[in-house]
């Protein structure tokens, strides 16, 4: 009987951290082949110059068009989605405290668009920028994106303040805070952390989607000049370059992947040493 | 919310500086949708007492005490009416200043909320509300307070530091320090000693003996011994309404069946 539970216990065990790091290992992996492939056609020209004539066949220049324009288009739409997603969550959370019923709908709602496809994302921004009459710009692809992460936005804003304990409000009231500085001096810093993870996943759902920004942002040489102009962007950059038959074009695709990577590495990394650092007073 | 259209002519018991009460409760009804949590309630809190408001779970023992600072806003089902008056005012009525109200009346809940910044500042949170900001000021504040709730020694190196590395025991005597800083006249306490082992139990009643000759005090326990430890005055209460009040002599001879089982239960 003994050996039995021993047995049992032995292979659960070896199943889950079997999951665990085979799930590892795989990112691992992947990362390691970006960099290898990537490393040969890394260089400081690669990160400081836009292409040049002949890029695409080789020639000189790097991908710093697609690299600002990223940025821009990500951090345009995390903007856009903060500025829309605070205030439902809030909404959400608070004053339909009572309706319990569409407060589940309309969570089921939101969950529903995390699932959509992002191409879909794109062919309505799409379809919306030609009802306006609009190019392909860097604000169409902002507003696209926006689309896409608003939902995810909102829905971990609401899942980060509906963990913050009834006690917590209970206390900060009773001792005179009004709702508003309920909300900022007590909500806000114990949420904190959660908030910024909340950004951080919209940020890099944003800056690594490429089908929503195919026909919304498009794609240029030129470095992002304004939101009325089209604006390239590293997933894209890595798409076109990866489908090249030119070794070294294909070879700049992985560098462009590493440059990504490391982009979404660096923030993350930097956000939680803040985090760290301004929440160290929360309650666990 | 407030449906307070039949007590509006009603004038305030008197609750103010002469009078013996602090807080006089008349006919408060508290629904949750359809369910009634409060049966008409009629109760007068003595000041600079401790007040015990005993009954088993569920009988709405902390919704009553919750009403007493209109935390009941905070769970918008809850509909409350009648009138509680507390220093001559009725607080069901004046939407004006909440903030103020509840200054008055300290909190000490069943288990420690302290706020996320330092222990320093959990005790400056409330001053600094009310506008006090020198700092020689608030550095006295949170030494007096620390002192009074015999917490100083423990923590006097470690004020910055966050309160997480407190015990539960000595989180819930930084809450209580946290509450009386800014100067309540009245002391509301949800089970408070619930989470808490024997020993800091302990302390914190000791604290309220201590402090009762300035605060009214208001203790919501289910526990018949500390109920008898502690209190002045006695409201036993059961499914939402009060069945028997009086001194602590009701603990030798309680009249109704409720309590006389109630209290072979608990003892």
């Amino acid at each position: 009987m003994r050996h039995i539970k021993y047995t049992e216990q032995a292979f659960f065990k070896f199943l889950t951290g079997f999951a665990c790091y085979s799930v590892i290992g795989i990112l691992c992996l992947i990362i390691s082949i970006i960099f290898i492939k990537g490393v040969g056609s890394l260089s400081w020209e690669m990160i400081s110059q836009a292409p040049k004539g002949g890029y695409y066949y080789g020639g000189d220049g790097g991908v710093l068009n697609a690299i600002l324009g990223s940025l821009y288009v990500a951090g345009g739409a995390v903007l856009i989605a903060i500025v829309l997603g605070a205030p439902a969550a809030l909404f959400i959370n608070s004053f339909l405290f009572r309706y319990k019923r569409l407060q589940n709908i309309i969570r089921y709602f939101l969950d529903a668009l995390w699932g959509i496809p992002s191409i879909v994302y794109g062919a309505f921004g799409f379809t919306i920028m030609l009802y306006f009459g609009m190019n392909a710009s860097l604000l169409a692809g902002i507003i696209t994106v926006a689309c896409l992460i608003t939902p995810i936005m909102i829905r971990s804003f609401d899942e980060v303040l509906s963990t913050i304990p009834t006690g917590l409000h209970e206390a900060a009231l009773s001792l005179g805070s009004t709702r508003t500085e309920l909300a900022f001096k007590v909500i806000f810093k114990q949420g904190l952390p959660g908030f910024v993870t909340a950004i951080l996943l919209a940020f890099g759902r944003g800056i690594g989607d490429a089908a929503s920004v195919l026909f919304t942002a498009g794609y240029t040489d030129q470095l992002p000049s304004g939101l009325h102009e089209p604006a390239a962007t590293l997933p894209l950059a890595i798409f076109f370059q990866l489908s090249s038959p030119i070794p070294e074009v294909r070879g700049r695709a992985y560098s462009a992947a590493a440059i990504l990577t490391c982009i979404i590495l660096a923030i993350t990394l930097i956000s939680r040493l803040l985090v760290n650092k301004y929440s160290k007073n929360n309650l666990k | 919310m407030y449906n307070n259209e039949n007590v509006i002519l009603n004038q305030c018991p008197n609750t103010g500086k002469d009078s013996l009460n602090a807080i006089s409760i008349r006919d408060l009804n508290v629904f949750a949708d359809k369910t009634q949590i409060l049966k008409s309630l009629n109760i007068d809190i003595p000041k600079h007492k401790i007040t015990v408001i005993l009954g088993p779970s569920g009988c709405g023992k902390t919704t009553l005490l919750k009403s007493m600072n209109r935390l009941t806003d905070l769970y918008k089902a809850l509909e409350v009416s009648g009138q509680i008056c507390i220093h001559g005012e009725d607080i069901l009525l004046s939407h004006k200043d909440m903030s103020a109200l509840r200054q008055k009346t300290g909190l000490l809940s069943q288990k420690p909320y302290p706020l996320p910044v330092s222990l320093y500042k959990n005790i400056t949170y409330g001053p600094k509300l009310k506008g006090i900001k020198n700092k020689k000021i608030l550095d006295k504040i949170v030494t007096r307070q620390l002192k009074e709730v015999g917490l100083w020694e423990e923590v006097k190196d470690r004020l910055n530091a966050s309160p997480d590395c407190l015990s539960i025991g000595q989180q819930q005597r930084l809450c209580l320090a946290r509450g009386l800083a800014v100067k309540p006249s009245i002391i509301l306490a949800d089970e408070p000693t619930s989470a808490l082992d024997p020993t800091s139990s302990q302390i914190i009643e000791k604290q309220f003996m201590k402090i009762k000759k300035t605060y009214t005090i208001v203790l919501v326990t289910h526990v018949v011994r500390q109920a008898m430890r502690l209190a002045d005055y006695v409201v036993f209460m059961h499914n939402g309404e009060i069945i028997e009040t009086g001194g602590v002599e009701i603990f030798k001879n309680p009249k109704t069946d409720q309590m006389k089982e109630y209290l072979i239960n608990g003892n």
